[in-house]
């Protein structure tokens, strides 16, 4: 059946948004705030690239002179800081953010309130860094700052502070985002989709979410304890007063190590939808795709320590993480074979975003296999800090990451939109980027393996660096091309892309039975879901359940297991509290930059927010010592 | 392929309830989510002492005094005492009990107060500042972290305390009670682990 119009419309009364600015500043609809993440992190990404492209320029004679070595210093710390933190893993939570209600056939996220919360919050690093950039304090030690070059010996002024402080304003987005996502996928998922049928994009998001939540802590903390160094002069890193600097390497890699599969983990998210659906059959090894995310979530706990193979640590140290490192080839070996059996024994077809798949697996593996070499602490004694580092964690994060990303934007467009992208100005896109992305990073292996160390402003003449770091800016130049034509693409088809209805790809999960773009209310009935695809059953209409209220907004509370129906849970309206506790959350980020006493009084304005927040809308006392007054 | 699916309806969630309590309520995982990252927190700090303790050659470092067992003592049997009204308030809630809720949370948030005593003078009786060495830094960091952890939890309970006089409570705000319950619960198990390292752990050694 069709669903009566008036049914949808009391629905679309109750789930839309105020108009206007208001409405924009106190919607907590999943969709809106996840497409500002996304374009927010998207212009991010953008200017971070601009900054790669003006570092290519410098390299590409030797004793150039366009940078100063101040500047060039300033273009890696701003475009590695917004690359990992602003723009890889705010856009893979954005994703979650978008998708998983839709593919549970869910009306919101868990907390909608805090989604809005997060988003903000995270715009607030997003100044923090690029505003402080724009007034002459930018830092300029990297994208993780060690002591004791970023202590207050050696780093005065701000510019340190102000990297240390946007990680905080960010994580704290990132783990409100987490908690928001992986309380969504327990227990909100629809009758039916126990944890066997859950598709792996719900099980990839819902393992980055608990990886983020066990190892951020990790870099808040010791980002806090660089300010107190910094700022209240507590001794943490300082060795002359029993500190030590390797504890914030330890620290900083306990998070960071993760951080390269929280961004990962996603994108296999993104590859197992795209992959299942183009190859029209259900994904081979679905169990084995599961457990391999499972394992490389677990097995990302247990590696931080290669990144430190210089520092000196005892050699069994050594051993243990290389052989740690190496192990996790397996199962990321694993996917990619269940995703090429699934694509070689499917009725396959390669339109744009199964290009991206490909790309992406030609571009990961070229990764995991450097990734192998520099596992080994004895050639990564050779091989760090050169320019053979810098390619292989472009190949593994732009490969592995970003390529599926491009790959998901495609794909998930039409629905987003309601139009399709161009097929042929999307193949061109491709094969600039993928084509020019390896032109300019595979040089940088041999470059590497020449001994040319990383972060350095320029090289001398008689090196023999010149025509690999031509070549290399050459293919920077045509990647960066095929991003606007990307965009240019984008773009263009959100006006003139030709309609896409409800489903143009024939996908097999839950987001495409709704219309494009979604509705406020995302999808008029909760579906009941019998199998891993419950898009693909011949067409017949899907199963579905009413009595969630449609005069209210309410969501299905389920079981983690079984997904069995619990009970129906009133979901927060729109709300101007999440922008309000998050500017009295950033005033009091920014002012204990320079003062300690930021934080208990800014402690104030926090808690009066969140008592605004979660004021009671329902009626007041009618028994007791304080019951409203007759 | 391209037009919106139709649905069969094969049956209805209306008859389901508007409320649950415990592990079956949505917050309850919400709650329980922060408190793995707070944990998580608090195992990492306990990390660096152990590590900055494992490269010192004495602990605490010579000539630093030892951290003050009176005040720290006194605290942590009060915080443990704490745990008999919070769990009756538990009870309380899981029961439904208006009067036990309400009473029981504005007990819990005068407990809360009082324990912020003892712990001034804890701080006080540390013995060093946080800036003279990094071992004065970490133990001010774990105590720092764990009053945060006091203090939150006491503006919740004041809050929410309040709201159960001033306004009606149904099922949700049971389940609030829960949680808040659940989470001084947190706030007093962590504790045990950070006491030991702190006033314990230089002893031992």
């Amino acid at each position: 059946m069709k669903p009566d119009p008036s049914l949808l419309e009391q629905l679309d009364r109750t789930w839309r948004d105020p108009p206007g600015l208001w409405g924009f500043l106190t919607t907590v609809d999943h969709k809106r705030i996840a497409a500002r993440y996304i374009v927010t992190a998207l212009l991010l990404m953008f200017l971070a690239g601009m900054l790669a492209l003006d570092m290519r320029w410098q390299l590409s004679v030797p004793e150039n002179t366009r940078m100063t070595p101040q500047l060039f210093n300033e273009s890696f710390s701003l475009h590695g800081s917004t690359m990992l933190f602003l723009v890889s893993v705010p856009l893979m939570e954005a994703m979650a953010f978008w998708l998983v209600p839709l593919m549970l056939g869910a009306r919101n996220m868990a907390f909608p309130r805090l989604g809005a919360f997060s988003f903000w919050l995270y715009f607030g690093g997003v100044l923090t860094l690029w505003v402080a950039h724009a007034i002459d304090i930018t830092p300029d030690l990297g994208w993780f700052e060690y002591p004791p070059l970023s202590g207050p010996a050696y780093s005065p002024g701000h510019r340190a502070d102000i990297w240390a402080q946007m990680i905080t304003f960010t994580e704290v987005a990132a783990l409100a985002a987490s908690v928001n996502v992986a309380a969504t996928i327990l227990k909100m998922r629809p009758p039916g989709m126990t944890l066997a049928r859950m598709p792996v994009f719900l099980w990839a998001m819902l393992i980055a979410s608990i990886m983020t939540m066990f190892s951020m802590p990790a870099v808040m903390l010791v980002t806090s304890m660089l300010i107190a160094d910094r700022l209240v002069s507590t001794q943490f890193f300082s060795v002359a007063a029993g500190g030590d600097a390797v504890l914030f390497q330890h620290l900083f890699w306990f998070f960071g190590h993760p951080e390269v599969y929280i961004i990962f983990v996603p994108a296999t998210g993104f590859v197992s939808s795209i992959v299942e659906t183009f190859s029209r059959r259900v994904l081979y090894g679905h169990s084995v795709l599961v457990l391999a995310i499972l394992s490389i979530g677990a097995l990302a706990f247990g590696l931080w320590v290669h990144h430190m193979f210089a520092v000196g640590l005892p050699r069994l140290g050594n051993d243990f993480y290389t052989a740690a490192s190496m192990a996790i080839a397996v199962p990321a070996g694993l996917q990619i074979f269940c995703w090429l059996a699934t694509i070689g024994t499917g009725r396959t077809w390669f339109p744009t975003p199964m290009l991206w798949i490909l790309g992406f697996v030609a571009t990961f593996v070229i990764g995991g296999l450097s990734g192998v070499m520099t596992a080994s602490a004895a050639l990564d004694l050779q091989l760090t800090d050169t320019y053979f580092i810098v390619a292989h964690l472009h190949y593994v994060l732009i490969g592995g990451a970003i390529f599926p990303l491009f790959g998901a934007f495609c794909y998930w467009y039409p629905k987003a939109t309601g139009r399709l992208m161009s097929e042929r100005w999307g193949k061109v896109a491709f094969v600039l980027i993928v084509g020019g992305f390896n032109l300019g990073f595979f040089p940088m292996h041999l470059l590497g393996l020449e001994g040319m160390p990383r972060r350095v402003y320029t090289y001398p003449a008689h090196m023999g660096w010149d025509m690999l770091n031509q070549i290399a800016t050459a293919g920077s130049a045509i990647a960066v091309t095929g991003g606007l034509v990307f965009a240019a693409n984008a773009l263009c088809s959100y006006w003139r892309g030709k309609p896409s209805g409800a489903d143009p790809w024939g996908g097999s999960t839950l987001e495409w039975a709704t219309a494009s773009p979604p509705p406020a209310y995302n999808i008029p009935f909760t579906p009941r879901v019998d199998s891993l695809t419950p898009m693909w059953n011949g067409g017949a209409p899907l199963p579905a359940l009413d009595g969630i209220a449609i005069d209210t907004r309410e969501v299905l509370v389920s079981s983690v297991t079984d997904a069995q129906p619990l009970y129906r849970q009133k979901s927060a309206g729109p709300s101007i509290w999440p922008l309000v506790a998050a500017l009295a959350v950033s005033a009091m980020f920014i002012a204990s930059i320079f003062t300690p006493w930021a934080i208990p009084i800014g402690a104030l304005p926090i808690g009066a927010a969140l008592t605004g927040w979660f004021w009671p809308n329902r009626p007041r006392a009618k028994i007791g010592a304080l019951e409203a007054a007759p | 392929m391209t037009g919106t699916r139709e649905f069969a309806i094969v049956g209805t969630l209306s008859d389901l309830p508007s409320s649950a309590s415990g592990p079956r309520h949505l917050v309850w995982w919400g709650n329980i989510g922060f408190m793995v990252i707070e944990g998580t927190g608090f195992v990492l700090a306990a990390a660096a002492y152990l590590y900055l303790m494992t490269q010192a050659s004495a602990w605490p470092p010579k000539g630093d005094p030892l951290p003050g067992l009176l005040w720290s003592g006194i605290f942590t049997a009060g915080l443990l005492l704490s745990e008999i009204p919070n769990l009756w308030v538990l009870r309380c809630a899981r029961a439904k009990n208006l009067a036990g809720v309400r009473w029981g949370t504005a007990a819990m948030a005068v407990i809360a107060l009082a324990l912020f005593v003892p712990r001034g003078f804890e701080f006080a009786h540390l013995g060093l500042p946080w800036h003279q060495d990094a071992y004065g830094s970490v133990v001010w960091l774990l105590l720092v972290l764990h009053t945060v952890h006091v203090v939150t939890d006491w503006g919740d309970t004041v809050v929410l305390g309040a709201w159960l006089f001033t306004h009606e409570v149904g099922d949700d705000q049971f389940a609030d009670v829960e949680d808040n319950s659940n989470y001084w619960t947190f706030v007093v198990l962590c504790w045990l682990p950070v006491y030991l390292l702190i006033y314990w752990a230089p002893r031992a050694l």
